[in-house]
């Protein structure tokens, strides 16, 4: 119990106290996932509306491939884009290994399959009341992909969301591509790995109640306007 | 008879093993306005989307008379509104039928007076009345200045009110040079607008003649039995 009091305590004083070096380490988590959930959005969600959508051979298929992709173990992803990275890989002359980008790389990785399945099963599902329409008034295939996209934005948040939080909680592949250098490629979940295998246990609770928080406060608040947003447009 | 909008010529529609339109052939007059009558299953609704172009079908062909398709639009028994407001619901419209930006506002603002909802312009769709989004959707049909309006029991859902101001559009629409085909299961709807009954049972047409010798006296025994059996219930 004196652990999770302690922790408690350190965390609060962290956060009181604004430590500089923990605020680094909270920013550079926010940049890599963000910057992570922004470029696999960008990937995930038009291949999930042309998975739902479109007619191809195969398509069977890649759903069961979406879908399996989401449990991707992250120390898997992190190996393949380090080997992918490192100097005798395809990608080693970038010299990219052990920065932020090849976290934020292995992030993508990780959770643009997570984005594309869950939007793939909304937008499919709203596909089903649509299709007749669209296709009476002469969509072509990849306009009605867009038009779905469009009209089923506050349910695709919740799939943006999920990768948000899997981004942000995951230590194994950013622990490998990023190397958890202090100032560089330290973030949240790897200083709390680090912290505990140091046995400073009440600092890496800390880190991680701070953790949560960020997490609860971003979902509350895209909860809040997809509530908001539902009320005003149905 | 007036001369042939289209011509279905020996159509038949498979599905799941099932024959659901079998050997049709007819001949849809111009300008006029064709109720398509029938018990459940028996295959309106099908015949209706295989002359609109939605599903192919197995056999035979659908023939229009013009060598240029006309334009068509086609109103469902539940309105698909898109999740923005009712103007972009039918400007998006105009936009996939290739009319240029500038004339969509004034279209679709036009259409809306005639309507009697330019009051709902900017309202988002989909929080409107289900009456409401009947009218919206008929006035995003004929937004699109239709040669020939397919209308799927477009007053099934609505209360009475809603359905007497949605048949009364239908009736304005009608006389724009625009042909009407419906399904129906509304005798008195069916004979207030119909000029010609298609009767439909078991997949074929067993009766197409011209609305009053059709109640007067119809045809065939399953066309009479039927009117018996709906006017019970109305």
């Amino acid at each position: 119990m004196s652990t999770l009091t302690d922790s408690f305590a350190t965390a609060g004083a962290l956060v009181i106290q604004a430590d500089p070096q923990l605020l680094g380490i909270v920013a550079l988590s926010l940049k890599v996932s963000l910057t992570a959930v922004f470029l696999a959005s960008c990937l995930g969600l038009p291949v999930g509306a042309a998975v739902a959508v479109g007619r191809f051979p195969g398509r069977r298929g890649l759903t069961v491939i979406l879908n399996g992709l989401m449990g991707l173990p992250p120390v898997v992803v992190g190996l393949l884009v380090y080997l992918l990275l490192s100097r005798a890989g395809p990608l080693g002359a970038m010299g990219l290994l052990f920065t932020p980008t090849a976290m934020v790389i292995a992030q993508v990785v990780l959770i643009t399959p997570i984005i594309a399945a869950l939007s793939r099963q909304i937008v499919a599902d709203a596909w089903r009341e649509y299709e007749e329409q669209l296709r009476s008034l002469g969509a072509s295939t990849p306009r009605a992909a867009f038009t779905l996209l469009l009209d089923t934005r506050f349910s695709l948040s919740t799939a943006v969301l999920a990768g948000l939080g899997r981004a942000v909680a995951e230590v194994g592949a950013v622990m490998i591509v990023g190397g958890n250098i202090d100032g560089v490629t330290r973030v949240m979940t790897t200083t709390i790995a680090l912290e505990t295998s140091k046995g400073d246990l009440p600092l890496a609770l800390a880190l991680g109640f701070i953790l949560i928080s960020i997490v609860l406060v971003l979902n509350a608040l895209a909860h809040a306007v997809r509530e908001w947003a539902v009320r005003r447009y149905g | 008879m007036a001369e042939a909008l289209l011509a279905l010529e020996s159509l038949r529609f498979d599905a799941g093993g099932r024959t659901l339109i079998d050997s049709v052939s007819a001949r849809i007059p111009a300008g006029r306005r064709t109720v398509v009558l029938g018990p459940n299953g028996a295959g309106k609704s099908v015949l209706m989307r295989l002359m609109h172009g939605l599903i192919e079908p197995t056999a035979g062909r659908v023939v229009w008379s013009d060598d240029r398709k006309p334009v068509q639009a086609m109103v469902f028994q539940r309105p698909v509104m898109l999740r923005r407001s009712v103007l972009d619901n039918l400007t998006y419209a105009l936009s996939l039928a290739g009319v240029s930006h500038v004339e969509r506002t004034a279209r679709a603002l036009d259409v809306l007076h005639r309507v009697g909802l330019a009051h709902l312009a900017s309202r988002p769709a989909r929080v409107l009345s289900g009456g409401e989004q009947q009218r919206v959707a008929l006035a995003r049909a004929w937004v699109l200045r239709p040669q020939v309006l397919f209308l799927d029991e477009p007053t099934a859902s609505l209360d009475p009110g809603s359905s007497a101001e949605v048949e009364r559009l239908i009736g304005v629409i009608a006389t724009e040079s625009c042909s009407i085909v419906m399904v129906t299961h509304n005798l008195g709807l069916a004979r207030r607008l119909a000029d010609d009954i298609l009767f439909v049972d078991a997949g074929r047409i067993t009766e197409h003649t011209p609305v009053a010798d059709f109640f007067a006296a119809p045809r065939s025994a399953q066309a009479e039995h039927y009117i018996r059996g709906e006017l019970s219930w109305t």
